[in-house]
């Protein structure tokens, strides 16, 4: 019947905590006794730092929001009064700002990890949607945190992202109004941009996470080889190429950690704007709406997009577009028809689409950046299609390719 | 539990029912969320219509108002002003103003409910910079192909003396027309269409 209160029979004060909580259950269900595969590599680091910037965005969110002021008209001196005033006010904003760079570095990592050795197959779908939606809140949580300081690039950026809602037929323009709360982006906006980048959607992005982590727990942990270690398990029912996440995981991610820290620390130390990357340079003026920036574009993280955005004439093409370059990923799990999970045993073609992808997102990132000009613009539009295809041809190169064997035992 | 007698049916219909009446609960208590996100009061009436008085508007000139922030151009314009609006036709990018760029009883080529007047938003359509109001032509650092009009000293964007856009700028669109009418011959109130008649 159901649920055992202390099914490992703790004693004395854990006894007493055990009867009444799982406590002892969830330490060994989900650290102690969780097995992943031995053969992590490199590319696991992601997950569990990006835990740990996430950790880091709360934790110095909280204590920034202690002194920032939602306001327009005091939003961008209370900012100021933070780097000069607050003590280690400088170091708090830096470590919040870099971080939100540091966030979207490692969950890039992080997705391309999934992406490499199919992580998001069979039974892990849920996972991989579960990871799609963290990454779209992500985005609204980094758009409305970027407006925050109220800023030239804050204004004008906010601007151009929510005049993308202005392109819907019909309803397009009153959704505009209702969205700024306001005819133009004004001190509404902004009031409302930082209810929603400190409440609401902290909220969910934790809740998403606590979703995809009991998903994760639930089917248990991919590997490099996309085998399925559960098929194999000893006598005691532990899989033979599983090994307990604490000690050996939890180590092998302090060491993660500990590389992280140092570059990141670097970062926010010697260079917190990256040289205009991290944080831009029209930004350390006030908002005006009188004047436009000479040329306004977003955040490094948001680039890829805008790129494939800008590369339709068409407005609300290129919305349509920008979204669905987007939602396509939700749908990965169902475009790969491979017979294996992992790219070290699909075919060439898997590889050789598969690295493409990795250096056109880099290249639109680029382009995004950039001013346009007539060829930028032409090589956004080839950036935009390969992007798409990479995803459409998916059902027909990984159904018609040729893989490798795979091993029955993971390899080292 | 024993199921013997249930009324499955009835039991069918009060789930049902229950369903649809908490939806409109649901719906009912949502509504203040959203409604309250709308412009609050104090928005709309910082948003509401202005009223100008052109009477001292002599042909020519060019007369600032400020509607939701930004400055809206009213220009009386000359018969030499108007002619030119044919003569720059060819070097326009959308002459019939196809584009929902303004009110459809300014959808003309005066782009205004009088042809003399002419009342437009004052903010380019490629980033909203304010352009500068250059009526006069030929002008030797605006090119051969000048007829007068307003040009965007952020980008280079050109338009016409009705605020049509010239090809090969920036700026993708004409310039906005605001929803306007006149009280009377020299009263225009920006931001209300006409009532119609």
């Amino acid at each position: 019947m159901g649920i055992q209160a202390n099914p490992h029979g703790t004693t004395g004060f854990l006894g007493w905590i055990d009867d009444r909580f799982p406590l002892t259950k969830i330490w060994k269900d989900h650290v102690a006794e969780y097995y992943a595969p031995k053969n992590f590599n490199f590319w696991y680091y992601f997950g569990s730092l990006a835990m740990l910037v996430l950790v880091n965005q709360l934790l110095t969110g909280i204590f920034l929001a202690m002194h920032y002021k939602p306001s327009a008209a005091e939003a961008f001196s209370s900012v100021e009064y933070i780097m000069r005033d607050v003590p280690f006010g400088d170091l708090l904003r830096y470590l919040h700002s870099t971080g939100a760079s540091a966030f979207f570095i490692v969950v890039y990592l992080h997705m391309y990890r999934g992406l490499i050795y199919g992580s998001y197959r069979k039974p892990r779908e849920l996972i991989w949607i579960f990871g799609c939606l963290i990454y779209l809140v992500l985005m609204a949580e980094a758009f409305a945190g970027y407006v925050l300081p109220w800023g030239q690039m804050s204004y004008w950026g906010a601007q151009v992202i929510i005049s993308l809602f202005g392109a819907i037929p019909v309803i397009g323009p009153d959704l505009v109004i209702w969205i700024q709360g306001d005819y133009v982006p004004s001190d509404a906006t902004l009031n409302r941009l930082f209810s929603l980048h400190v409440v609401a959607l902290p909220f969910v992005l934790v809740g998403l996470v606590v979703a995809h982590l009991m998903a994760l727990h639930e089917v248990g942990s991919n590997n490099p080889d996309g085998i399925d270690i559960k098929e194999n398990k000893d006598e005691n029912g532990v899989p033979r190429d599983g090994i307990a996440f604490h000690p050996y995981y939890t180590v092998k991610d302090l060491f993660g950690v500990s590389i992280f820290l140092t570059l990141f620390l670097g970062v926010v130390f010697f260079l917190p704007d990256a040289g205009g990357y991290f944080l831009e340079k029209p930004n350390f003026e006030e908002a005006n709406p009188a004047v436009t920036p000479e040329h306004i574009a977003p955040v490094w993280y948001f680039t890829p997009f805008y790129a494939m955005l800008r590369a339709v004439p068409d407005k609300l093409g290129g919305v349509i577009v920008m979204f669905a370059a987007v939602l396509i990923l939700f749908v990965l799990p169902w475009l790969d028809r491979s017979k294996v999970r992992s790219i070290r045993y699909k075919g060439w073609i898997s590889k050789v689409a598969m690295i493409t992808f990795a250096i056109n997102f880099v290249v639109l990132a680029w382009l995004g950046l950039e001013p346009p000009s007539d060829a930028k613009t032409l090589a956004a539009r080839v950036g935009t299609v390969i992007y798409f295809l990479f995803f459409l041809l998916m059902p027909i190169y990984t159904k018609m390719e040729s893989t490798k064997p795979v091993p029955a035992r993971v390899t080292s | 539990m024993s199921t013997a007698g249930v009324d499955e049916s009835k039991r069918r219909f009060l789930t049902l029912t229950g369903v649809a009446v908490g939806g409109v609960g649901a719906v009912a208590a949502a509504t203040p969320f959203l409604a309250s996100m709308a412009p609050s009061e104090r928005a709309k009436a910082l948003g509401a219509p202005v009223t100008v008085d052109i009477s001292k508007l002599e042909p020519g000139q060019l007369l600032i108002a400020t509607w939701r922030g930004s400055p809206v151009w009213i220009v009386r314009r000359t018969e030499e002003m108007l002619a030119t609006l044919d003569d720059v036709t060819p070097q326009l990018s959308d002459p019939e103003s196809a584009a929902e760029q303004q009110p459809e009883y300014a959808e003309n080529q005066y782009r205004s409910l009088r042809p003399e007047v002419l009342v437009m938003v004052g903010r380019c359509t490629h980033l909203g910079c304010s352009p500068t109001f250059r009526p006069e032509y030929p002008a030797e650092d605006l090119g051969k192909n000048w007829y007068g009009g307003f040009f965007c000293p952020c980008h280079g964007s050109k338009f016409d003396l009705a605020g049509r856009v010239y090809k090969g700028v920036p700026a993708p669109l004409n310039m906005p027309v605001p929803p306007h009418h006149y009280l009377d011959d020299n009263t225009v109130v920006v931001g209300e269409d006409p009532e119609i008649a």
